[in-house]
């Protein structure tokens, strides 16, 4: 502990005894079950908020590129994962099933990051932000108008309605257009959740500290001077994003076996959902990677910890963003804080 | 600098676990006995005891819908129609001598949330379950009532997945029973020998609806010309919709869709000259209620709907009073199914003699087989009866606007 350990490695150490601690407290209470249902119901969601906070933190906070369609990276990893697993529920066994439904969804979503990052990231701007906002909203309606079934002839796909797959008696209709993809088995659960964020923590943290996480920063901080020591700008930025995409896309994963229907509408996979991601990552703090999943919990529980107040929880939860934006990071709060911080830290001495 | 951010994220995760511990602890006082009481009652089930003799147990209904953002309406039409009749029973002596309560939460239109509230009315001790308003947060919320064996009766969730389980009831027509009967009732009474469809394709209810419709056209004496599709994004112009079922020769314009959107059509129609039938289903109802809409072009419109505010028996109207006295707006469909729904749990109560000592369990599963024995003459329907698969049994009134109001159609 002396000297073996940098600052570095200290802090993310930090980070993994967190989620760890939280994770034994949470299992403990529940276990012994002192934990309501309610609770116990939202900590999968909670999980996989953390996770594409984090996601969407690598791709703002380290790269240095605002993207605004990481709640479409979801969708994408949600669906081809549900497809996945819909197609095998009978025929293949449950961890091993899951396991290849989140290879799949992780691939896709990779798979779609990279692709549009081919055209928009070889840019200097925000072209990014305008491109991913486009690309949340059109997988949303194209999934949308997507009828998908299989039966005993293999696949058939229709942009009409479902009667236009053609299929025989026994053919199933897995992707219902606006109806979406329903009956999803449930593997997902709070161990496995927790798990994917500890390796999900464990790339971004390791990544942010080799050699190509100094290069993908450097491009951030300065563009010029990056390019003028001989770093491959596009390759980095390429690399970065497909990476962020692809752990938004393990967000999705869970988001689909966490619940048995799952339709591409606004309320789940809209900008709206991308811009409540983006603000995780924002009150946590860019660039923080801790910062990004204590404020994910903190806020995915908030609204639902208000029920009690009803239809005013909405006009609270705006309240405390707002007091949470002026507490961290106005500078006179900061100062104060500061101040504050100081004096205790003189005592603890 | 570090050292400072370290102390603020060892406080900010100190504050998010004391936030979830005083989440457990404020919440799992009244759960624990609400989860242990059932299985102690159990024991001492008193039979003979007269059911007045405990009068501090209650029944506690949970309602779950989306009472806040863009559908907020059809929650809280749910949520105040079943207030009212919570309300009423309770004042006529309760249910089999006990009092009832009511819980609502919100789901704000989203599944996930909506299983939230359900785990939220779980912890309280709900028994029984009016909700959700929505098919897909009822979809979801049936896999958790599945697991738990909660008695559940969706007001207005109408997509045919709502009921797969046999402890899943519903109020409303499903969609495939409405667009099949839609087919057969203008097949059959020869409204028109050629049909255009405008439907939405990014709502379930819609496609639900027209997809039957569809199917059912085949065995029917009248032909579909044309079928066009519209998005809740693009929900305003209607003119290509319209000119391609003009083109195509409709004699009838087959509307599956909510009022909202129906109401600009018929505007449409009108400034293009296009005077079809325009036939609706139960979204349609409330058109005549629209802010600035002439109700002189819904003139002959007709609709297949099993609720409207305009009829005339006591019981809608007294119903129909009292919901404007209470929130001043007209109630619309999805608060009569809710009214149903509070009443027909009430009938299948008295019919199995469930007292609130029970178990959850146990009430869901003399529900299930009560529910296919009791007939209740509701708002939506008289003489509804359930099938064991949860579906109701009910005619539908075709009904036509003449003078800007309803009147049942031949």
């Amino acid at each position: 502990m002396k000297k073996g350990l940098s600052k570095t490695s200290l802090n993310q150490l930090i980070t993994y005894g967190i989620v760890i601690a939280a994770y034994i407290i949470l299992q403990a209470l529940r276990s012994a079950g002192m934990m309501t249902s309610h609770l116990a119901g939202l900590l999968v969601p909670m999980t996989y908020y953390a996770i594409a906070a984090v996601a969407l933190n690598f791709c703002v906070g380290i790269l240095g590129e605002l993207s605004l369609g990481h709640a479409g990276f979801m969708c994408v990893g949600a669906f081809s994962s549900a497809i996945f697993s819909n197609v095998f529920k009978e025929t293949l066994p449950g961890g091993l099933r899951f396991f290849l439904a989140f290879v799949i969804g992780i691939a896709v979503a990779a798979l779609f990051g990279f692709l549009i990052g081919i055209p928009v990231l070889r840019l200097k701007g925000d072209y990014l932000a305008i491109v991913t906002l486009a690309f949340g909203e059109i997988i949303k309606n194209v999934l949308n108008a997507v009828y998908l079934g299989k039966d005993s002839k293999g696949f058939h796909v229709s942009m009409t309605n479902s009667m236009a797959l053609g299929m025989e008696e026994d053919g199933k209709v897995i992707i219902n257009g606006a109806m979406g993809i329903n009956g999803t088995p449930r593997d997902a659960n709070f161990t496995i959740a927790v798990i994917v964020l500890l390796i999900v923590l464990f790339i971004v943290q390791n990544m942010i500290n080799s050699r190509d996480g100094r290069a993908i920063m450097a491009i951030r901080d300065n563009r010029i001077a990056a390019e003028s020591v001989g770093i491959n700008i596009t390759r980095y930025k390429m690399l970065a994003f497909t990476i962020s995409a692809a752990m938004a896309g393990a967000a999705g994963v869970l988001f689909s076996h966490n619940i048995s229907t799952l339709q591409s509408t606004s309320q789940y996979f809209g900008y709206n959902v991308s811009i409540l991601i983006l603000v995780y990552v924002v009150l946590g703090g860019i660039g923080s990677i801790r910062g990004s999943v204590i404020a994910a919990c903190i806020l995915y529980l908030l609204p639902e910890m208000l029920r009690s107040l009803n239809k005013y929880r909405m006009l609270i939860y705006a309240i405390v963003l707002i007091a949470m934006m002026i507490i961290n990071w106005a500078p006179a709060a900061r100062e104060m804080r500061e101040r504050f911080f100081a004096k205790f830290r003189k005592e603890a001495v | 600098m570090k050292k400072f951010k370290t102390i603020v994220s060892v406080t900010m995760a100190a504050a998010m676990s004391m936030a979830l511990l005083t989440g457990c602890g404020g919440s799992s006082a009244p759960a624990a006995p609400a989860a242990s009481a059932p299985a102690e009652a159990k024991e001492e089930a008193a039979k003979e005891e007269a059911p007045a003799a405990s009068s501090d147990a209650t029944f506690k209904i949970g309602m779950i819908g989306p009472l806040t953002g863009g559908a907020a309406a059809y929650g809280q039409a749910v949520q105040w129609a079943a207030e009212i009749a919570v309300d009423e029973i309770n004042a006529n002596g309760g249910i089999n001598g006990y009092q009832v309560e009511l819980k609502c939460e919100d789901d704000e239109l989203d599944a996930q949330k909506s299983v939230n509230a359900y785990n939220t009315l779980k912890d309280w001790g709900m028994q029984f379950l009016n909700g959700s308003v929505t098919s897909a947060c009822s979809i979801a919320v049936s896999e958790e009532t599945k697991i738990d064996n909660m008695f559940q009766i969706t007001p207005s969730g109408s997509a045919q997945d709502c009921t797969n389980y046999d402890n899943v009831f519903r109020v409303c027509f499903s969609d495939p029973a409405q667009g099949t009967a839609s087919a057969q009732y203008i097949g059959q009474n020869k409204v028109a020998s050629t049909v255009g469809i405008i439907y939405d394709s990014s709502d379930v209810y819609s496609s639900g609806i027209m997809e039957n419709f569809v199917k059912e056209a085949a065995n029917q004496d009248f032909e579909i010309v044309s079928s066009e599709a519209f998005t809740a994004d693009s929900k305003t112009d209607f003119s290509v919709q319209l000119q391609k079922a003009k083109d195509a020769g409709a004699e009838l314009v087959f509307l599956p869709i909510y009022y909202t959107e129906a109401s600009l059509i018929l505007q449409q129609a009108d400034a293009m000259g296009y005077d079809p039938i325009f036939f609706g289903c139960d979204g349609m109802d409330g058109i005549l209620t629209v802010e600035n809409f002439d109700t002189s072009l819904a003139e002959g419109l007709m609709l297949l709907t099993p609720f409207s505010a305009d009829a005339e028996d006591e019981l809608t109207q007294n119903f129909v009073k009292t919901f404007q006295e209470k929130n001043s707006i007209v109630p619309n469909q999805f608060g009569a199914d809710s009214y149903d729904a509070v009443y027909a749990i009430k009938a299948a109560c008295e019919k199995a003699n469930i007292t609130p000592d029970m178990s959850v369990s146990d009430i869901c599963e003399a529900m299930k087989t009560a529910m296919t024995e009791i007939t209740v003459d509701g708002l939506t329907s008289v003489g509804m009866t359930w099938e064991a698969s949860g579906e109701p049994t009910k005619t539908p009134k075709a009904v036509i606007i003449e003078n800007g109001a309803y009147v049942t159609a031949e």
